[in-house]
């Protein structure tokens, strides 16, 4: 399993990249991998939005199941992946660069704590086999 | 009997629902009433229930031994014999996709044929495979519009002059999302819908649904209507009367993003009331949102066209929970039966049955109108039905016309309070100029002015 030493992971499967006062979130590839081919991302939240820590962001529909991407941080969306709605099979094929969901400004550091790293997950994903 | 699970399997499912036994999932059903004693005759014979069921059948009329004039919604129309011979084809006959749909090739290519020629005849992108009637086709289109906009948009403006039963549907549908507010504009005429929605509307409606030709039978062009929905964000959909598509605009033309209705128009028989089928059609763009079934066209790995069951995960047994409607099914004959139709009948023959509809009707009003008392009251052009004021106490009317056979339209009073003695009267390319003649003849007659 692919698993880069510089993310973060939530228990629901979400990553977060940390860059200053912000943060990328996306899916794992354990994610991913689970939900197989990946159809369609909708997303519940747009630019400017706040988000709660927990809340959905977004649904994944793949050929065999539907997902919630549940925020692992609290904050305000900056940004959101539009272009996955077309190519949602990125989501596939590149979870951790090209896959990413949201860029969010994050309001409580302290948050980020409650996530696993690397090492942590892999562990918590290889429990779960 | 197959019983699939073991005690001990039942047992584990129990105890996962923290339950003790299968007696507490009925707790709700009061226990004087869950076995209730039927007051039922013994059994008999084929032969004797066929004779019984044959006698309590020749105590209805049908419209083939009467004259109808009675439309309000289902309508009496010629279908062809060949359509019942090709229908009921036993490698066609029966009502369910098995659970690998893609082994039934020929049932989804009937689906996927059926989806287009609504689509043509629509003149909208997509059409699903069909729901069970018109009305809870009206229904999930205020569904998916709800979700279309995230459920942040709550509000849906309807049209008082949709057919009654199908505000009914709609409003016992969207009961479970408490969310949802129905906002029915409190006016007398159908014209009068345009200047009251510009007051409904506001950043927080969904979808605007009106009916064409609306329910009192006026052809109403809602373009307008239609754009200052759009300029405020929502949607607009539009119940329409498809065999009126044969010679009228599709409101696909008012910029319409669902057009839904009812199909047993094209092909299917009035049937007391059902089954029947619901078409439903909307842009690209929505897909995502609409519920049902869609069949496509693909290729296999050799290059040879085959049909599948699409986008499926929109449906329940995908996203479970989180999906927006719990219908996954269709009404596979009944739209193989208009498929037939619409292929037998082909452009021509439709616009053909259509401009009849519109010729008859439009002749019986105008007889209607020479008999002293009556008068039709649409303002507008109508396509196949219209709305008289009756001289004097319409249920005495309609009891005499049925004695001399004839179906004399639909009481409105009974959905619209202040209409008394209002009759909505509709003519099909089933009735002849002689029908029509007798009706208005037997009219005056039968009228104490």
């Amino acid at each position: 399993m692919n698993t880069p030493k510089d993310f973060k992971f939530n228990k629901t499967d979400e990553w977060v990249k940390v860059d200053g006062n912000s943060a990328k979130i996306g899916i794992s590839d354990f994610a991913q991998n689970q939900l197989s081919d990946i159809v369609y991302i909708e997303f519940n939240k747009e630019a400017g939005e706040s988000v709660e820590k927990g809340q959905i962001l977004s649904t994944i529909e793949s050929v065999k199941a539907a997902a919630d991407v549940n925020s692992p941080i609290s904050g305000m969306v900056l940004e959101v992946n539009e272009s996955l709605s077309d190519t949602p099979e990125v989501l596939n094929e590149d979870p951790y660069e090209n896959g990413w969901l949201y860029k969010v400004e994050f309001n409580n550091p302290s948050e980020l704590d409650d996530l696993f790293d690397a090492k942590g997950y892999d562990e918590f994903c290889e429990s779960r086999h | 009997m197959f019983i699939p699970h073991t005690d001990k399997e039942r047992q584990a499912m129990l105890r996962t629902i923290g339950k003790d036994s299968i007696k507490d999932l009925f707790a709700d059903i009061p226990e004087s009433k869950r076995f209730p004693v039927l007051d039922l005759p013994e059994g008999i014979s084929e032969m004797e229930a066929y004779k019984q069921m044959s006698m309590l059948a020749s105590a209805n009329n049908s419209c083939d031994e009467m004259i109808s004039f009675l439309g309000a919604g289902a309508y009496h129309h010629y279908i062809p014999a060949a359509v019942d011979l090709l229908l009921l084809r036993g490698d066609f006959f029966t009502a369910y996709t098995p659970y690998q749909p893609e082994i039934s090739q020929g049932t989804l290519q009937a689906i996927f044929e059926f989806q287009s020629l609504i689509a043509n005849l629509t003149g909208m992108e997509v059409s699903n495979a069909s729901h069970y009637d018109g009305a809870t086709a009206a229904a999930e289109t205020c569904i998916s519009s709800y979700y279309h906009f995230r459920k942040k948009r709550a509000n849906i403006i309807i049209s008082p002059f949709i057919h009654p039963h199908y505000i009914e549907t709609i409003k016992t549908y969207l009961q479970a999302i408490k969310e949802i507010e129905i906002r029915i504009p409190d006016i007398s005429k159908p014209v009068d819908f345009k200047d009251s929605i510009r007051q409904l509307v506001d950043k927080n409606t969904a979808l605007v649904m009106v009916q064409y030709p609306d329910f009192l039978g006026n052809i109403l062009d809602y373009s307008s209507v239609s754009s200052f929905v759009h300029e405020n964000g929502a949607l607009f959909a539009t119940v329409v009367y498809p065999m009126a598509l044969g010679i009228l605009k599709s409101p696909a033309d008012m910029d319409a993003d669902f057009i839904i209705g009812e199909g047993q128009s094209l092909g299917l028989p009035l049937n007391f009331g059902g089954p029947y089928l619901g078409f439903f059609t909307t842009r690209r763009e929505l897909i995502r949102k609409i519920s049902g079934r869609i069949v496509g066209e693909t290729e296999d790995e050799d290059g040879k066209r085959g049909y599948v069951l699409t986008l499926t995960a929109r449906e329940q047994h995908i996203r479970r929970g989180k999906a927006t409607s719990n219908i996954c099914t269709n009404q596979g004959l009944n739209a193989l039966a208009v498929s037939i139709y619409l292929s037998l009948l082909g452009k021509k023959g439709l616009k053909e049955v259509a401009y009849q509809c519109y010729q008859k009707a439009h002749y019986t009003a105008s007889q209607i109108e020479r008999i002293n008392g009556y008068k039709v009251l649409n303002e507008q052009d109508f396509f196949n039905e219209f709305v008289i004021q009756c001289p004097s106490d319409v249920m005495e009317i309609q009891n005499n016309l049925l004695e001399k056979g004839i179906i004399a339209g639909y009481n409105l009073e009974s959905d619209y309070p202040t209409r008394k003695n209002q009759l909505l009267i509709a003519a099909t390319e089933q009735n002849t100029r002689e029908d029509i003649d007798f009706f208005v003849n037997s009219l005056r007659e039968v009228t104490i002015v």
